[in-house]
């Protein structure tokens, strides 16, 4: 058990070595400055250790399986109708709630009452990141049940990927210019640490639980579609207000 | 210390609550079947709240006000000019002057990405579910490079001024001929490895870079021009996961 821990930390520790060089060598060499802190420092990446070590472990133990059984229960449920409930409901409550969301929103309501687009009253910016805030969270949400849905029924997924893609550049010709940068942005805030390896190992539990699906050509791909969606949504969001 | 640490650990509890709800809700009422392995599914669910806590608290403390002051000295007028500048000279600064930021966004897009615990899982899964003809590093390898190039583009395009579309366009039809011809087996995780690119540790270095960049750069707006670097780094892994991939099967053809 010890030893497991230990070749994990290990592990963890080349993950954290690139970071730790690249910092070292800006700020000794390029900067010519020394390392301030260094206690604080020393404690934060022994922590940041501990942390990534755990979350692993954690991960093969806790978020891997449950996505996958429950990827299994609902195909031998045979309901698509709940399945795709549910893939509406984990998209759109694991992103509605999410801190870079908020952040991101915060900030995107500030730009809009620059550049006047609505008022400066905080009432005005306040609605205004709300807004945005459910239109991704339905985004992704949309976005998890059309993956869902592409798994079930084994659509290649190339094509819906670049329809999206066009969707985003004719988007951009007609949506206003302070959204389009908040709006590529918003693609990428959506997936955290959590969702991710849930959302993962249900794309892939569902594809090797169906038969003729491959898990490796149909099980990945629901992550692109969270990241995809918001861009266009957000772009609407932008046009309508 | 131990009371940040608390304060954390209450976040991603917040952050898990939703998803936990989601999952025992389904589970009682759709399902309605116990969930198999339960203290061991609970215990891994408590290991990732920990452990998360821990590795957001340990950013916090480490790496984040060294990377950010990092990130607004070397983009601040006195680095890139010496001593004697003026908003004069500022004024005729050339893009090639800022070649410790693009040596810098190149350095820290890299290390984040290999550092980024989400995608960590995907590899992870990927490796499994390919049977091991995907390596954990060789992904994550192609994703890090793909995310430098990204982020140094992206601070050429802020210092440069140039519109952020004309590059995700490009970029785009540059996926679109990849998927083209990349075996079929790679696509949907190279278009997924774009999304995990930017969670928990590039995301506000990054942004850090962006901010400080658009208000030295005379004539950029931070609050409009320091957004767009984060679209760069989920764009530019799909392109480098997929020519991986192109790579390795040319590789392994018989000449």
């Amino acid at each position: 058990m010890l030893k497991v821990f230990l070749k994990s930390l290990q592990g963890s520790f080349y993950d954290l070595l690139p970071i730790i060089l690249v910092i070292g060598f800006f700020q000794l060499a390029v900067l010519q400055q020394p390392i301030p802190n260094l206690l604080e420092i020393l404690t934060g990446s022994f922590f940041v250790l501990i942390g990534l070590t755990l979350f692993v472990q954690g991960l093969e133990m806790g978020l891997f399986p449950i996505g996958e059984s429950l990827a299994f229960a609902f195909a031998k449920k045979g309901s698509l109708t709940w399945l795709l409930i549910f893939a509406f409901a984990l998209g759109f409550g694991t992103t509605v709630a999410e801190p870079a969301l908020i952040a991101v929103a915060n900030e995107a309501a500030k730009v809009a009452a620059e550049g006047n687009v609505i008022d400066t009253t905080d009432q005005a910016r306040t609605d205004y990141a709300l807004g945005l805030r459910l239109t991704v969270a339905f985004s992704v949400g949309f976005a998890i049940v059309i993956g869902v849905l592409r798994i079930v029924r084994g659509w290649p997924v190339q094509y819906l990927i670049i329809g999206g893609y066009l969707g985003v550049i004719v988007m951009t010709l007609f949506a206003p210019p302070e959204i389009i940068g908040i709006a590529y942005d918003s693609g990428g805030v959506t997936t955290s640490t959590i969702t991710v390896p849930l959302v993962t190992a249900l794309g892939v539990g569902l594809a090797s639980s169906i038969r003729g699906r491959n898990p490796m050509v149909d099980g990945f791909g629901l992550i692109a579609f969270a990241s995809l969606t918001p861009m266009i949504f957000v772009m609407a969001y932008g046009m309508i207000r | 210390m131990g009371h940040e640490l608390l304060q954390t650990f209450l976040a991603t509890i917040t952050d898990v609550l939703p998803i936990a709800l989601i999952i025992v809700g389904f589970q009682s009422l759709v399902i309605r079947r116990p969930i198999a392995n339960l203290r061991r599914v609970g215990l891994g669910f408590l290991y990732v709240l920990v452990g998360l806590a821990f590795f957001l608290q340990g950013l916090e403390m480490a790496l984040f006000p060294i990377g950010k002051l990092m990130a607004q000295q070397l983009t601040a007028p006195e680095f890139i000019m010496g001593l004697q500048q003026t908003s004069e000279a500022m004024k005729e600064l050339d893009w090639s002057q800022y070649l410790w930021v693009y040596a810098f966004a190149l350095a820290i897009g890299f290390s984040t990405t290999i550092a980024e615990p989400s995608l960590l899982a995907v590899a992870l899964k990927a490796h499994q579910v390919s049977g091991g003809v995907i390596g954990v590093w060789g992904l994550r390898i192609a994703v890090a490079i793909g995310v430098a190039i990204g982020i140094t583009l992206g601070t050429y395009r802020i210092i440069t001024g140039t519109p952020l579309h004309w590059y995700i366009i490009a970029g785009y039809a540059i996926v679109i001929v990849q998927t083209l011809f990349a075996p079929r087996m790679i696509i949907p995780l190279a278009y997924d490895s774009g999304g995990v690119t930017t969670s928990t540790v590039t995301v506000p270095l990054v942004a850090a870079l962006g901010l400080g960049l658009a208000s030295t750069v005379p004539g950029r707006n931070p609050v409009f021009d320091g957004f767009g670097l984060i679209a760069f780094a989920s764009l530019f892994p799909i392109i480098s996961v997929m020519a991986y991939a192109q790579i390795s099967a040319w590789w392994a053809k018989p000449q």
